[in-house]
């Protein structure tokens, strides 16, 4: 039965691919976010940033650049947070029942559904990357053709973390639930604080001291951390603030969400092995 | 094709129960369907039908008593049982979005079908039930009937020991019916034992080997069709008069009448010997005591009748047609 989870991983592909609609949208709805909100708000901040003096020979990005790592982990945290609600469907449809009476693992259930959601997330990832540079974002700029490759990588390898976190956090909350208005609930409840006390939009040094504690270890923000230094760098100046992201912070961040992803799992795991769907 | 009754039964249940908080929707019971045969459970919607089939296939913990399914115990091997059996739910559980063969090849992959296997097995069982020209279709446009026969199909996918089928034929026209029990024992005369539960009649009837009816979470009896028919006597005699009350005073002390039940308007007499043999001896008492007869019906006790012997009511909901109408008009069985 290892291969339980790819069962699951098949049909949930089979239907992201069918409902065109959803999937058109979710694929346009990360780069609609970088075209109108990057666009609009960078052209007033890269102005009001434009007279702080930076010191000669550093790395200075622009806004859609500095909100562009902001909008891949963005995208990432609502299609995983969301993506629960596929469960709940299931559920309420019956259609978990032929599942849970097979003989496949519920580990395997869950890893199933939480692969998926890492293919959907590298899908919007990539497109966002690919848009933002299109619309002239500085990702990968002055980097090499194998840093640009190993600089994909490591966002990938941040994103598949961060979402499996929030994939099992969603699984967990769906498979306790029993109705998509109450999770629709909970999870727009959990998406505002998660996406606004983040380094997502703007530097978290000048926030209050408890609500800059929430923020640092706020798994978006590690998320974040992860994405600027794989995309523009270890070192540069965004809305006059440097940014010094050394190899230290970045396995840190990515050991966080290794510990972030293995207490979701576990909550999942808890939840599933309790559920009773008939 | 009788099975011999010392071959280990392939269900066993003994002394189950289960409680929905104070309420016990599954109480005490005990019975084993044996290998090979069709066996029914036979009650009224929250009976407990639903709650027995789903400690059987494992998807309700067991909270007390035995359960033992192919040989396994429902909650120490509960692999091992999902292994050995098939199950069709009560409602409709396709995915809209997937296509009839999709749906079969996800069930197999679940079950960790080799591949090879898998594509044979889709093959013959769309035969098997008359899908193969809608292999490619998605299950949404599919009508009732061919929804049901895809699920009986994919229940039957991994080559079960047992079909669990709850309800098998809710919601279907008279005629989609009746195919879907020739399907049904088509699929028991391969060799497989079938478990099912229904709140229709007609259904336990034809279709079972052996039922028990339940109700309020008891077995009330259990026997094949025509035991538990006999135990209500050979015949059913329906009569209304102008005294009823004076009528069932006498007729209960006529030797031939096995018992009286009053119903709305009339009574109803089951009766030892052949009644078209005793009823003109029956008139004849009544009209001696100067009792008229407006109505008389005779015909032999269908499963309804011996339904409403022993649970004591006519089925509780939409299931059955008015139990009262049938017993004053003949019919055709």
């Amino acid at each position: 039965m290892a291969y339980g989870f790819f069962t699951i991983y098949w049909r949930d592909m089979i239907r992201f691919v069918r409902f065109k609609t959803l999937l058109v949208s979710s694929l346009l709805q990360p780069a609609l976010w970088m075209a109108f909100f990057g666009i609009a708000m960078s052209s007033n901040f890269d102005q009001l940033t434009a007279g702080i003096p930076v010191p000669p020979g550093a790395h200075v990005v622009g806004y859609l650049t500095f909100m562009g790592a902001g909008i891949i982990a963005m995208t990432t945290l609502f299609t995983s947070l969301f993506s629960g609600i596929v469960i709940l469907f299931d559920k309420n449809w019956g259609l978990m029942r032929e599942i849970l009476a097979s003989p496949t693992d519920r580990n395997q259930i869950i890893l199933g559904i939480a692969l998926s959601g890492v293919t959907k997330s590298f899908i919007q990832a990539i497109i966002i990357m690919a848009f933002g540079i299109l619309i002239g974002a500085a990702f990968f700029a002055g980097f090499t053709l194998p840093e640009t490759a190993i600089g994909v990588a490591g966002i990938l390898a941040f994103v598949a973390l961060f979402a499996l976190g929030f994939l099992f956090l969603s699984a967990a909350i769906a498979i306790s639930m029993e109705s998509p208005e109450g999770l629709q609930g909970i999870m727009t409840l959990l998406t505002m604080p998660i996406f606004f006390a983040s380094n997502a939009l703007y530097p978290i040094d000048t926030f209050p001291e408890i609500l800059k504690i929430i923020s640092i270890y706020n798994p978006l923000t590690l998320l974040i951390n992860g994405i600027r230094y794989f995309a523009i760098g270890p070192d540069f100046i965004a809305m006059g603030k440097h940014y010094l992201i050394s190899q230290g912070d970045v396995v840190l961040s990515f050991a966080g969400l290794v510990v972030f992803a293995a207490i979701m799992f576990a909550f999942a795991y808890w939840r599933f092995s309790r559920a009773v769907v008939t | 094709m009788e099975p011999a009754d010392t071959a280990p039964p392939i269900i066993r249940v003994e002394n189950l129960e289960h409680r929905y908080g104070d309420f016990t929707a599954v109480d005490t019971i005990s019975f084993t369907v044996k290998k090979g045969e069709i066996f029914s459970f036979l009650g009224p919607n929250g009976a407990g039908k639903s709650t027995v089939i789903n400690i059987l296939i494992t998807l309700l913990a067991r909270q007390k008593g035995t359960a033992v399914v192919a040989g396994f115990d429902v909650t120490t091997q509960p692999q091992q049982v999902r292994e050995s059996i098939g199950i069709v739910f009560q409602d409709i559980t396709l995915d809209r979005d997937m296509t009839v063969r999709e749906i079969l090849e996800f069930h197999g992959r679940l079950y960790n079908m080799p591949m090879a296997e898998r594509k044979a097995r889709i093959d013959e069982l769309l035969k098997l039930v008359q899908l193969d020209s809608k292999r490619d279709e998605l299950t949404k446009r599919l009508s009732g009937g061919m929804k049901r026969r895809l699920e009986i199909a994919r229940g039957l996918m991994t080559r079960p020991k047992i079909l669990f089928l709850d309800e098998p034929t809710i919601g279907l026209d008279p005629q989609t019916r009746m195919r879907m029990w020739e399907y049904i024992k088509n699929v028991n005369n391969e060799g497989t034992t079938i478990f099912l539960t229904t709140h229709y009649m007609d259904e336990a009837d034809q279709l079972s080997d052996r039922i028990s009816i339940i109700d309020h979470g008891k077995i009330v009896i259990t026997g094949t069709s025509g035991e538990l028919k006999n135990t209500l006597g050979r015949d059913l005699i329906y009569l209304e008069t102008d005294n009823n009350d004076a009528a069932i005073r006498i007729l209960k002390d006529v030797a031939a009448v096995r018992d009286i039940r009053e119903k709305s308007g009339g009574f109803i007499l089951t009766v030892h010997e052949d009644g078209t043999r005793i009823l003109p001896s029956l008139i004849d008492t009544l009209r001696k005591s100067g009792i008229e007869i407006s109505t008389i019906n005779l015909k032999k006790p269908t499963m309804d009748d011996v339904f409403v012997h022993y649970t004591g009511k006519e089925l509780r909901d939409e299931g059955a047609a008015p139990a009262r109408a049938m017993h004053i008009q003949p019919r055709g069985r």
